[in-house]
């Protein structure tokens, strides 16, 4: 009876700090800038991805280099998605603050494009994408010299990406023609690949009958890790305190001359970096696809929701929370808790399925939302009416 | 002066009234193009396609009336859109003959189900199914919307909730074989009132039907959408605070609003449903909610044309190409997303609503200067002019 609780206690506490782990930089950006990024998921499969090629090219290395291949993975994981979110935000968002849907739909287009781009990516492809950011920046940035580049600006941007589409679609197509499969073959493809875990995180911690994974321990060791570092950098640093004041007042920080453009690219960064490091801790717990991320990011929505935006705490609860109560109802412990009662135990047994699980979960959260509509933790003061 | 006024009414009614008059024809004649002429020209695969895009731009108009007119945007259509589809699956699966061994649903004994649950044994009556298409995604929506709008959840939160209700409900539908046969969902339709559903006749009869039920669609969200219950949904879209403020409760109008939309994506996921012969939880995926969005962003929010344009085009452009490249449709519709936020945020129709003409002037070289020739033409500023301006 004991062991039971104990031992969903310790595996919700496992889940959850997966989803902490997802959950804390969709947090923090969506604190920040009221954005929340549909494409979460897929940063997270960019960050698993880089774990399985780290992981490969660290076979090659040899025998000692491939138990640490892990913590090099972690950094890396880190470095891309942060890169990948910069241009993200750059790019795209940048354009879009003040229209929350149309952000999220447009970070949903970007999540497609990321899905089908690991699906497919090959030589062929890397090569031409090279090709055409060269000739449309390059010749983007030797137009922008001419005086009259504002008057020119349409037709310049017009024909620039059109030349460059279209060498870059040639040099693509010579290349395929010339060497064949061995640049037209996908990377990835559509079928999963696998991580495995360095041998030291194999086999378990034993805790009376059951046995805790290292790599669940791992995991959680790694999300305390990333709370506190944030924790430090939001709050011992002097950008943390740049970012919580744009997130407190936007408009108040940028008369104090903070620029908040930067702190929202460096905000997105981050936020993505952190989702690459959670990815390559999802990749530890099964094999990877194109799908991963979106098994993950409707939890990690809701981890949102719960914990509201005013207070790292909140995410962390949030996190918990979901986590417990979706390991406690799903592994059907709260059925056996009530055998004596029946009707309560047939109620219990119902939604003891992972599935029905999650049924039950997103029923308690929208009565959860009924008394905390702003969530655990809510921004403090007076809220700008958006 | 008060005759005068009176005048003026009446001039600007029958003004109204004719364009109304122009609008239905231009309606009535589309349709009756799709019913009689289109049969002739596409083959019987496209056709049955083009039937099953009609029903999707029945969704279309719901997500606009949600989306384009209330600002609310839902990626939760998919739930309510097969919650429609499963209703009817299910009287079509109870058409058995009485001469079958079983009279249960062939995939319950499967799953050694000996007798009928309970709540599949109303859907033997048609009336009640049609009712059910009708109401239970309505019912369902009205719920989730109190629920949420009632604590002034919006914006965002709101998109998420939605779209953790798909989740859930995708879930509860695959893990419940033994009630709606799980993941492979209902299929193998036979007869309904009698008919055999394959016939090609039947066919034809269900393409006419979701022509007809588009085209009462229509003229339901042109109906809310034109006198004041439309001006208030458009301005709860553009501040609802000040909704609240000159007093309106908006949670009614929200809820009602989303209610409509989830009955109108229920009929659409009836009419989908027997044209394409399957509803699975399928169709409650994240994606298909989404993409349903991205057709009335594409065609233009807060137009209604837009929104049934929209569903057509990106649903053919979606056929085509992924007949030709598969690879490259998630590429194409990732960049549609993009596009269309980006560089067209009114729509293929509200883009020509607002440069066509100038556009159009530019192509065939004659140049008129007119300041606001939209204000000049409106018998309504015309008329506060005259009545009220000095």
């Amino acid at each position: 009876m004991f062991t039971a609780i104990l031992d969903g206690i310790f595996n919700g506490l496992s889940v959850g700090s997966v989803l902490l782990l997802a959950a804390l930089g969709l947090a923090i950006v969506f604190g920040l800038m009221g954005v929340i990024n549909m494409a979460h998921g897929e940063l997270m499969m960019l960050g698993a991805y880089t774990t399985f090629l780290v992981q490969n090219a660290f076979k090659l290395l040899g025998e000692p280099w491939t138990n640490f291949y892990i913590f090099f993975a972690v950094i890396m994981a880190f470095i891309v998605a942060a890169l990948m979110g910069l241009v993200l935000e750059r790019g795209v968002i940048r354009y879009l603050y003040g229209r929350p849907l149309e952000t999220l739909l447009a970070t949903w287009g970007v999540s497609l494009i990321l899905q089908q781009f690991v699906r497919s990516v090959n030589w062929v492809m890397i090569a031409g994408l090279i090709v055409f950011c060269l000739l449309y920046f390059g010749g983007l940035w030797a137009v922008k010299k001419r005086p009259d580049f504002e008057r020119i600006r349409h037709w310049a941007i017009t024909v620039l990406l059109t030349l460059s589409a279209a060498i870059a679609w040639a040099v693509g197509s010579v290349l395929s023609q010339t060497y064949k499969l061995a640049v037209t073959k996908p990377w990835f493809g559509a079928q999963n690949v696998d991580v495995t875990a360095p041998k030291w995180l194999l086999g378990g911690l034993p805790i009376g009958n059951y046995q805790l994974p290292y790599t669940r321990m791992f995991i959680m060791v790694l999300t305390v890790l990333c709370v506190l570092a944030i924790y430090w950098f939001l709050n011992k640093t002097p950008w943390g305190l740049r970012i919580r004041s744009v997130t407190q007042n936007r408009n108040m920080s940028a008369c104090l001359g903070i620029p908040t453009q930067k702190v929202d690219a460096l905000t997105f960064a981050l936020g993505s970096g952190l989702a690459g490091i959670a990815g390559c801790a999802v990749s530890l717990l099964g094999s990877v696809g194109p799908n991963t991320g979106q098994n993950y990011i409707v939890n990690t929505f809701m981890v949102v929701v719960v914990g509201g935006v005013g207070k790292l705490v909140g995410t962390i609860v949030g996190a918990m929370a979901i986590g417990i109560t979706d390991y406690i109802i799903g592994t059907g412990i709260l059925a056996n808790l009530f055998t004596s009662i029946q009707p309560l135990a047939d109620f219990f047994t119902f939604f003891a399925t992972t599935s029905m699980a999650k049924v039950m979960v997103f029923l308690l959260i929208v009565i959860f939302l009924q008394f905390r509509p702003a969530g655990l933790f809510p921004q403090k003061g007076r809220t700008v009416d958006a | 002066m008060a005759v005068d006024i009176a005048v003026e009414r009446t001039r600007i009614d029958g003004s109204k009234r004719r364009s109304l008059m122009v609008e239905a024809g231009i309606v009535l004649a589309v349709a009756l193009f799709l019913i009689l002429i289109v049969p002739l020209l596409l083959s019987d695969f496209r056709l049955n396609l083009m039937g099953r895009f009609l029903a999707l731009a029945i969704v279309a108009l719901g997500i606009d009336l949600i989306w384009g007119f209330t600002g609310l945007l839902s990626l939760g259509h998919g739930v309510f859109f097969t919650l429609g589809g499963y209703a009817l699956a299910m009287h079509l699966k109870l058409q058995i003959p009485p001469t079958a061994s079983s009279q249960l649903p062939e995939f319950m004994s499967l799953y050694g189900v000996t007798e009928l649950p309970w709540f599949w044994q109303p859907f033997y009556s048609f009336p009640f199914t049609a009712l059910a298409v009708l109401f239970l995604p309505g019912i369902l929506a009205g719920l989730l919307g109190y629920v949420i709008f009632r604590n002034r959840i919006r914006g965002v939160y709101f998109s998420i909730l939605t779209q953790a209700a798909t989740i859930i409900f995708f879930n509860f539908f695959n893990g419940q074989q033994k009630l709606f046969n799980g993941t492979n969902g209902l299929t193998d339709f036979r007869t309904l009132f009698g008919l055999e559903v394959n016939a090609p006749g039947t066919k034809y009869g269900f393409y006419v039907v979701t022509i007809l039920t588009l085209v009462v669609a229509y003229a339901l969200c042109r109906w809310l959408t034109s006198g004041r219950f439309g001006r208030l949904l458009m301005a709860i879209r553009d501040d609802e605070s000040r909704v609240r403020f000159t007093g309106y409760d908006p949670t009614g109008f929200k809820v009602l609003v989303f209610a409509i939309s989830g009955a109108l994506a229920g009929i659409a996921g009836a009419l989908f449903t027997l044209q394409t012969g399957i509803i699975s939880p399928n169709s409650m995926n994240i994606a298909f909610s989404i993409e349903m969005v991205i057709w009335v962003a594409i065609g233009g929010r807060a137009t209604l044309i837009g929104a049934i344009l929209g569903a057509l085009v990106v649903n053919f452009a979606k056929s085509l190409l992924s007949e030709r490249f598969p690879d490259i449709w998630l590429f194409f519709q990732g960049g549609l997303f993009l596009l269309v936020v980006m560089f067209l945020p009114d729509g293929i129709i509200g883009w020509l609503r607002q440069n066509g003409k100038n556009w159009f002037r530019q192509i065939t070289g004659s140049r008129q200067i007119a300041t606001y020739p939209s204000l000049e033409e409106d018998p309504e500023v015309e008329y506060e002019r005259k009545n009220i301006g000095d």
